[in-house]
């Protein structure tokens, strides 16, 4: 791997009565493509900005390849970044922006053309190097600030929201040819954003944050499978939540009593002690829905409801189903099968919802979420 | 149907402009290829003489120190306004220090240039400092030298320097600083290559707002300057009141407005050159510049 580790320890940073960071530790691996995920003003961007070395944090330390690199300026350091706004210089051609930080070292006229050349074909831009920024749309401006960074040959990649100015479509694309751009240079990426479908489709780890602080490092699939708290289970994709008390314990499973829903059986890891209030997360995917009730079988939860609202988008349907015993749940049924399966479910019609054991987990409960979820109401953040 | 009503609306503005600035301007034309008559005014006779006189040996060196000092004030008064228009851009309450910047226009200028007389004359408040503070025992001559002039002309023009620089500043995207810093560059180098040119319009702008009046000075170097301080404004005034040689005076505002406009032109073209792109973006090009600049021959 030719890039570096990246080590933050507990570094925190305020601006005026405004805590950004409060102490922040993250173990970065080298090459790795690491993102840091979390809703606007929760201190991701301010702790790019650290790593990067625009910020001097109030206290902790920023560890580069296990070297002490706090205190050093930007330019000093083996990261480059990639703006939001891309930050492209306009009195200069697309060629003199990727060549600017070779200008600086005064290199021979031609290795800067080949050096450039080399990088513009990277990101496929090679027949607009004479171009002003200013004639490039949104996507190439895009691919220049990526070439600009990437020449100086950095050890680390930061890239503060990337693709957020770009339309759908677009960020689809790129987000692939990051990736691969990514796997090319095998260097570190170190990538912000707040859209949790970017975060997992590229990332090799995710740490979530939120309110200055990270609530949990893992892989895409544990963060979305395990989510450590409701607010990581809000935040990435849409989950159902219900609160309760831990009834028993069996195995590497547990009964949690809900209010109105009854006894459920959740997969706990080894978390959850008996009599302790906790949150139930189940992913809308994950829980089947029939006219009819599937019978009782063992691991498998049913509960009872009437559509409240279905919502056709093509490739899935979402319902939002109004529970007999109070609250609501949203699940997702796919067109798979469409025609020969459960009939049209309309609104008013009832249903039953089912789900295994193993498709359901015991969050951490966040204090602040408990009274919200009493009644079993998924409020997942809009996607 | 929609009427085109620009030229209408452009009336008063082409009158007041006919009236106050190209009649004059045709006055002067004219009076510089007549004869003088022996008391002021003109004898209605085609003559070149009062271009003629203009290869005098003193108006030459009077022209030449015109164009030094006005260099000169010119660079100081841009090394001043930069910082300025940069910390006022970059500051929380810009509105404050915008005012503040102002503010001396609400005196006469003649009289900030007589509370300059105040703190350098010969008893003047810093000569009575030097003294409390024993630095010195007799005065110390301050005024009625070049450095006096060229003081008092930076001190009077930097406002015009600063506003424009602050402006194009205060739009500049500091983000590039950062990406420049980001990239390898030092604090200066970031400055150098990536502000200066982004601002590029605003300095031509400042540059033209301070070189120009300044070419043209005639109250600060009669004030605060000695003999050796006279200027081409100072020349024509004495040609007009005291000589009464009106010609030569028309011929010599000819050759400042032909020099000043030279000036200008070639400065607007040379940095537009490098640039182009940026005045196209900002909207804040040479050329808006150089428009409603006041010429020489006042101040």
């Amino acid at each position: 791997m030719k890039g570096s580790d990246v080590t933050v320890s507990g570094i925190s940073k305020s601006f005026g009565a405004f805590k950004a960071l409060k102490g922040v530790s993250l173990e970065i691996k080298k090459g790795e493509f690491f993102s840091l995920l979390g809703p606007s003003g929760c201190g991701k961007t301010t702790l790019l900005r650290v790593i990067a070395g625009f910020e001097e944090p109030d206290s902790g330390i920023v560890g580069i390849d296990g070297r002490d690199v706090s205190g050093l300026p930007p330019d000093k350091r083996r990261c480059n970044t990639v703006f939001q706004s891309y930050a492209l210089f306009p009195h200069l051609t697309v060629f003199e922006n990727v060549a600017f930080p070779l200008r600086l070292k005064r290199l021979p006229n031609r290795l800067v053309r080949e050096l450039v050349m080399k990088h513009l074909s990277l990101v496929q831009l090679e027949g607009h190097a004479e171009k002003r920024p200013s004639m490039l749309s949104g996507g190439q401006k895009q691919r220049v600030a990526i070439a600009r960074a990437l020449i100086n040959e950095p050890s680390v990649l930061l890239l503060d929201e990337p693709l957020s100015a770009l339309d759908a479509k677009l960020r689809q694309r790129m987000l692939v040819e990051l990736d691969s751009i990514h796997d090319k240079v095998g260097i570190t990426f170190i990538y912000v954003t707040h859209d949790q479908q970017e975060a997992l489709s590229v990332s090799d780890r995710i740490a979530v944050m939120d309110q200055g602080l990270v609530l949990q490092i893992g892989s895409p699939q544990q963060i979305y499978e395990n989510p450590a708290s409701d607010f990581v289970a809000r935040f990435i994709g849409e989950t159902n939540i219900f609160a309760g008390v831990v009834a028993s314990r069996e195995g590497p499973f547990a009964t949690v009593e809900c209010e109105g829903l009854g006894p459920l059986l959740v997969e706990a890891n080894g978390e959850a002690p008996l009599g302790a209030r906790v949150s139930v997360a189940v992913r809308p995917e994950k829980i089947r829905i029939a006219a009819e009730s599937p019978g009782a079988r063992p691991e498998l939860n049913v509960l009872s409801g009437v559509v409240e609202e279905p919502i056709y988008s093509g490739f899935q349907t979402k319902y939002i189903i109004h529970l007999a015993g109070g609250g609501s749940v949203t699940v997702f049924r796919q067109h798979a099968n469409w025609s020969e399966g459960v009939p049209d479910l309309k609104w008013k019609d009832e249903v039953y919802l089912s789900w295994s054991a193993r498709d359901s987990v015991v969050v951490e409960s966040d204090a602040v979420a408990n009274d919200e979820v009493v009644n079993g109401a998924a409020r997942p953040p809009a996607p | 149907m929609t009427r085109n009503y620009g030229k209408i609306y452009a009336g008063p503005q082409a009158l007041w402009l006919t009236v106050f600035f190209a009649a004059p301007l045709a006055i002067i034309v004219a009076y510089s290829f007549m004869k003088r008559d022996l008391y002021g005014g003109v004898l209605p006779q085609a003559s070149l003489e009062a271009y003629r006189s203009l290869a005098n040996p003193t108006l030459l060196s009077v022209a030449w120190r015109t164009l030094w000092v006005s260099f000169i004030a010119t660079v100081f008064t841009i090394l001043i306004a930069l910082p300025c228009g940069y910390s006022i851009a970059r500051s929380g309450n810009q509105a404050m220090r915008l005012f503040l910047v102002i503010v001396p226009f609400w005196t006469n200028f003649l009289i900030r240039i007589y509370a300059w007389i105040a703190i350098l004359g010969n008893e003047g408040f810093l000569n009575d400092l030097l003294k409390i503070l024993g630095l010195r025992t007799n005065s110390v001559q301050f005024l009625y030298n070049q450095g006096a002039v060229i003081l008092v002309l930076v001190y009077m023009y930097l406002p015009y320097a600063i506003l424009p620089l602050f402006s194009t500043i205060d739009k500049f995207d500091f983000t590039l600083l950062e990406a420049a810093r980001d990239l390898g560059a030092t604090r200066m180098q970031a400055l150098m290559k990536v502000l200066i040119p982004n601002i590029r319009g605003g300095l031509v702008t400042a540059v033209l707002f301070t070189f120009i009046p300044i070419f043209g000075a005639y109250a600060v170097p009669l004030l605060v300057g000695g003999k050796d301080a006279y200027m081409l404004g100072n020349v024509i005034a004495d040609q007009v009141t005291k000589t009464r040689n009106w010609p030569l005076a028309s011929s010599i505002s000819m050759g400042v407005t032909v020099l000043t406009g030279l000036a200008a032109v070639i400065f607007a073209a040379t940095s537009r050159r490098t640039a182009q792109h940026v005045v196209e973006d900002s909207g804040i090009g040479p050329l808006s510049a150089t428009a409603g600049i006041p010429s020489g021959g006042q101040a």
